[in-house]
């Protein structure tokens, strides 16, 4: 069934829609791929029966008209910090081994509504901490385009498996880049939305202010779909925005004439891979090709992005990482005397390395006498960087960047140097720190084969504009309809 | 050397709202363990807290009626620590910007009024409860209380005796309770104080050392534990010693407190603003409305109570002691009951029933209309004031209507002249020689004659008209 | 600045975390590394700037105190670590 694997979850959905293809079908084709691709490790979990159950329940619903959401019936896959119920989410954590929630997340509510056929859960970086999926519990992911290299993290599951074909699309989350990332690395397009659109109830939490959830998908069409099916406000989530939803996909006109892009000046110098920055550059030229209007701007706070993030994520990680003690969930050690040492041994055995250095990092922030010096400061130098946003705003409608240094690093490579790591994540993480939009998408390969994505950030509940312009952008180009060569598919 | 005892009070005051703070389930009480809970009040991974308004009223009532500024833009921090009865290993809770500051109760002592200034008053959440198990030798965590709304009112160090801290967790109490936001049951944890306590030489300027006392479940626990911890400490520092900050826990049974965590574990909270919840912003319309519909509190009210019907102080002060009490009262006069005859009954028969059968007031059943009733029978004639008692005492514990009592009884006064007539000649008839001792001065002969005609007429006599009566047939001789 | 172990001892008890003395030293180094690189910020004046720690416009956001049914018991116990029909176990806590 390849012609049916090659197919954008909206060209699916339609065709199931007109009776072509049915939802099973899709759903055995993509565990069929999903077999294949097993080396990529990009599942955790295989849901094969339920996903075939769910299958033939969406196609009755179909059949009797109860839907006409645009992706009834498109199989796809839910990153395993997502809480899925009775189904085991684990943020691929030894410490979460076998926690089956007993409710949904409220995207997972949402989109099942729309007759979204989960295949099962996707590898990531343990409680999505990491820019590789190297943490993981249940060990790396690999880049379907080259398995010696990483698919990026912490979403790297979701991303090898949409660009792997064996779903189409996924469902990651986002606090420093986990989406864009990833995308990036593999070749497809990932969307995290403006902080607050969707709802954050049932995705477990690693940093409470910077997190959200997103798709991971073919296209930027793809990504609209899913999104006008999972915005909006949630009553269990204090932190949701009042917003309309349903309106991204219609509101993709490709039409870019007089669009100010933004491109700030210091994101193209020292620490970005030549080539990186040519392929992005050159995406700005597409754009320009059709009506948009290029603006270098000033964006002064770069140097100071990445240690806010991680001082500010740390902390609220070291707070939200707190309950996971032996005691009501998960894994617990099995020697053990006193309550300490029960705490201890529990959550030192069950955490790794990458999850115990950032509580450290985390505690440290926040404690007496540091607060104020590393907490408070990086909140101040948070307000700071929003405000660095909203001037650029006032001179361009959206901005451009790479999403990161390099493309995609070798398994093993990054490690060793925890701080290098870090670094790699300078232009996807102040987009969470100001909660604005921020898209991957691909715009070229290196000589090595290995994608290159361009970042465009929008401002506050900008998704459209932004999506828009991707879709324009994926209306010149075709980079993302590649596929890795594995497949047959055509690498530059 | 004179020592002199300084003491700061930390309330926590379990809000009477229906559901927790963060999360829909209820906050009744008891229940069996881990029944009232959810994923969000059970800290499972993936869940956020959302607030109940509710519980920001209370709170704002009871800061208003503690005389403190409210603040206008208030947040939540989290509170970091590892213990079992606290399932998301952190307590929300508010320490840079607590909901109201800078108030002051007044309250009576023995040596004349006294005010005590209110630090501050914030929201917070309740943990769980450790039970522990001595056979298997572990403990059992219910989170059945977990997410119960809080709020924590702090005194400054204020206090100098333990009547005084008596007497402001009665008055604390009474506010409380008459604004609704909680029932106060210090013998159910909807209250719970824990006194910090140090000494000092008179005239010293300085603060001591002082301990933080906990486990302090009745008031009289409160005051045998201040008294315990002054001596301890001022021992100590007689024999040359230093008093260490710590907490303390009271005994009960060995009427004493001992060292539970000292400063060496001092805990580091990490205190952070709560990022899953947005600020509450207060607008004046909110604050003014909450003012303007502020419950009369139990000092106006006594003095309203002297001033309109005439009561004596000493009854308006014991009715308007208890809101249930106050409730039933101004809901007979509602009913139009007259103001003396409500409160007589409500002091002498009602308050008898409370004590002899062990009841509170707020749990009773009998209603002000059944007491209104009651008073409309007398003063229709009906029935007399002795058969009045009678009909009270037993309709009280199922509010049986007293009318119908009355009726199917058969206690209606006999008011057929012609039959008390009778009745009366009747009896004096067959007592001679009390009628005898009357003619000849003897006033309890009269007495005695009533009570006679009373007995013949099964109690069921109107008393003037028997005295009118009898006074009749015995002058005519 | 310096991280010294006593600092990292703290925190892991803060933490309840015990990590084996190869870990620890190594992890001490890593701390110190990641904790100068963070410093960066001490350069930015940040007098006067309040600290955001909300970055969306929301204020007041609120519920209804309507009682909604709880969750089965079984549920929430279902993935205690050590199975109990009740409650939660723990080792015995001090009191």
């Amino acid at each position: 069934m390849t012609d049916l694997l090659e197919l954008t979850a909206l060209e699916l959905g339609a065709a199931i829609k007109r009776g072509e293809i049915t939802p099973t079908q899709a759903a055995e084709a993509a565990l069929e791929q999903m077999e294949e691709t097993k080396k990529d490790n990009a599942f955790v979990c295989i849901t094969a029966e339920l996903a075939l159950d769910r299958a033939k329940t969406v196609e009755a619903a179909l059949a009797r008209g109860e839907t006409r959401a645009p992706l009834a019936g498109v199989p796809m896959g839910w990153k395993d910090n997502i809480c899925t119920s009775g189904i085991p989410t684990t943020c691929a954590s030894k410490i979460l081994t076998g926690f089956a929630p007993p409710y949904d997340a409220t995207v997972v509510e949402r989109l099942e509504r729309a007759g979204a056929v989960a295949l099962g859960k996707l590898n990531m970086d343990e409680f999505a901490m990491g820019s590789t999926t190297e943490t993981s519990y249940y060990g790396p992911a690999r880049n379907p385009w080259n398995p010696d290299h990483v698919p990026g993290g912490s979403s790297g599951g979701g991303a090898a498996a949409v660009a792997a074909r064996s779903c189409w699309y996924a469902i990651g989350s986002d606090t420093g880049g986990s989406i864009r990332q990833p995308a990036a690395y593999c070749g497809i397009t990932g969307v995290k939305p403006t902080y607050g659109t969707v709802s954050r109830y049932g995705l477990i939490a690693y940093a409470s202010s910077l997190d959200q959830m997103g798709p991971l998908a073919r296209s930027a069409a793809d990504c609209a779909a899913v999104l006008d099916q999972i915005m909006g406000k949630d009553p269990r989530d204090g932190t949701s925005l009042d917003v309309e939803a349903g309106e991204l996909l219609g509101g993709l006109s490709g039409d870019v004439r007089g669009m100010k892009l933004g491109i700030p000046a210091g994101c193209f110098g020292e620490g970005l891979e030549s080539e990186v920055g040519k392929a992005v550059l050159a995406a700005a030229d597409v754009l320009r090709s059709r009506g948009a209007e290029l603006v270098e701007l000033e964006f002064p706070m770069m140097d100071y992005v990445v240690p806010t993030y991680y001082i500010i994520a740390a902390a609220e990680a070291s707070s939200n990482l707190s309950r996971y003690d032996g005691v009501k969930y998960g894994w617990r050690a099995e020697q053990y005397e006193t309550l300490t040492d029960l705490y201890q041994k529990t959550r030192t055995e069950g955490f790794g390395m990458e999850v115990k250095r950032r509580i450290l990092l985390g505690s440290f922030a926040l404690s007496a006498g540091y607060y104020d010096a590393y907490y408070k400061k990086a909140l101040q130098v948070k307000g700071l960087i929003r405000q660095a946003f909203d001037t650029a705003f006032q001179a361009c409608d959206l901005m451009l960047t790479p999403v990161a240094p390099t493309t995609a690093p070798k398994l093993g490579e990054s490690l060793s140097d925890p701080l290098k790591m870090y670094l790699s994540d300078i232009y996807t993480v102040p987009v969470n720190l100001a909660g604005l939009p921020g898209l991957s998408m691909p715009c070229g390969f290196d000589r090595a084969g290995l994608p290159i994505g361009a970042q465009l950030i929008g401002p506050a509940l900008g998704e459209g504009r932004m999506l828009n312009a991707a879709h324009a952008f994926q209306l010149e180009t075709d980079y993302h309809t590649m596929c890795p060569a594995q497949r047959g598919g055509r690498a530059k | 050397m004179n020592w002199e005892t300084v003491i700061g009070l930390e309330t926590h005051v379990e809000l009477a709202t229906k559901t927790k703070i963060f999360c829909s389930c209820t906050t009744e009480f008891g229940g069996a363990p881990n029944t009232h809970c959810c994923p969000v009040c059970t800290g499972m991974p993936g869940t956020l807290p959302v607030l109940n308004g509710k519980v920001v009223e209370y709170a704002v009532r009871a800061g208003l009626a503690t005389g403190c500024r409210i603040t206008r833009y208030s947040k939540f921090d989290r509170k970091n620590y590892f213990y079992p009865d606290l399932p998301k290993a952190y307590q929300v809770s508010q320490l840079y910007l607590p909901i109201a500051r800078d108030g002051a109760v007044a309250f009576q002592t023995e040596a004349g009024e006294k005010m005590v200034r209110i630090h501050e008053l914030h929201m917070e959440e309740d943990a769980g409860k450790l039970v522990h198990d001595p056979w298997l030798d572990l403990t059992r965590a219910d989170y059945n209380r977990c997410g119960v709304p809080l709020i924590e009112i702090v005194t400054e160090p204020d206090f100098r005796t333990a009547d005084e801290v008596i007497a402001y967790v009665e008055t604390l109490r009474s506010i409380l309770e008459y604004l609704g936001v909680s029932d106060c049951k210090m013998q159910e944890g909807s209250l719970r104080c824990d006194v910090n306590l140090s000494v000092r030489p008179v005239g010293a300027k300085e603060l001591g050392t002082r301990s933080e006392l906990k486990n302090l479940n009745s008031l009289k626990a409160i005051r045998r534990a201040i008294e315990y911890e002054k001596t301890r400490q001022i021992e100590v520092l007689e024999e040359g010693g230093r008093v260490i900050q710590e907490t303390r826990r009271w005994d009960d049974n060995k009427d004493a407190t001992f060292s539970m965590r000292s400063k060496e574990d001092a805990q580091d909270y990490r205190y952070f603003p709560e990022p899953d919840l947005p600020p509450l912003r207060l607008s004046e319309e909110y604050l003014a409305g909450l003012r303007s519909s502020q419950p009369e509190m139990a000092g106006a009210r006594k003095a309203r109570y002297m001033a309109q019907f005439g009561l004596p102080a000493c009854d308006a002060e014991q009715i308007t002691r208890e809101k249930a009490l106050v409730d039933f009262f101004e809901e007979a006069l509602a009913l139009g009951a007259p103001a003396k005859e409500v409160s007589n009954w409500m002091l002498g028969d009602l308050m008898r029933r409370l004590k002899d059968e062990d009841v509170e007031a707020r749990r009773m059943a009998l209603t002000p209309g059944n007491l209104a009733a009651l008073i409309q029978l007398i003063e229709d004639g009906r029935i007399n004031r002795n058969t009045a008692s009678k009909v009270f005492r037993a309709v009280f514990a199922d509010n049986t209507d007293v009318v119908e009592y009355v009726t199917a009884h058969g206690l209606e006064q006999i008011r057929d002249a012609g039959f008390v007539s009778e009745t009366v000649k009747k009896v004096l008839e067959e007592h001679p020689n009390s009628v005898d001792d009357y003619r000849n001065g003897k006033e309890k002969a009269f007495g005695f004659l009533v009570g006679q005609v009373m007995k013949a007429l099964k109690g069921k006599g109107d008393p003037q008209a028997i005295h009118q009566v009898l006074k009749t047939q015995l002058d005519r001789g | 600045m310096t991280i010294t172990a006593e600092l990292v001892d703290y925190i892991s008890t803060l933490s309840r975390l015990k990590l084996p003395q190869e870990e620890k030293e190594a992890m001490t180094v890593q701390l110190e590394r990641m904790i100068d690189y963070v410093d960066t910020l001490s350069q930015l004046d940040t007098s006067g700037i309040e600290p955001m720690s909300h970055v969306l416009p929301l204020e007041n956001v609120l519920r209804e105190d309507t009682v909604q049914p709880s969750f089965p018991r079984s549920d929430l116990l279902k993935n205690a670590p050590v199975p109990d029909g009740e409650a939660f176990l723990v080792p015995k806590t001090v009191e």
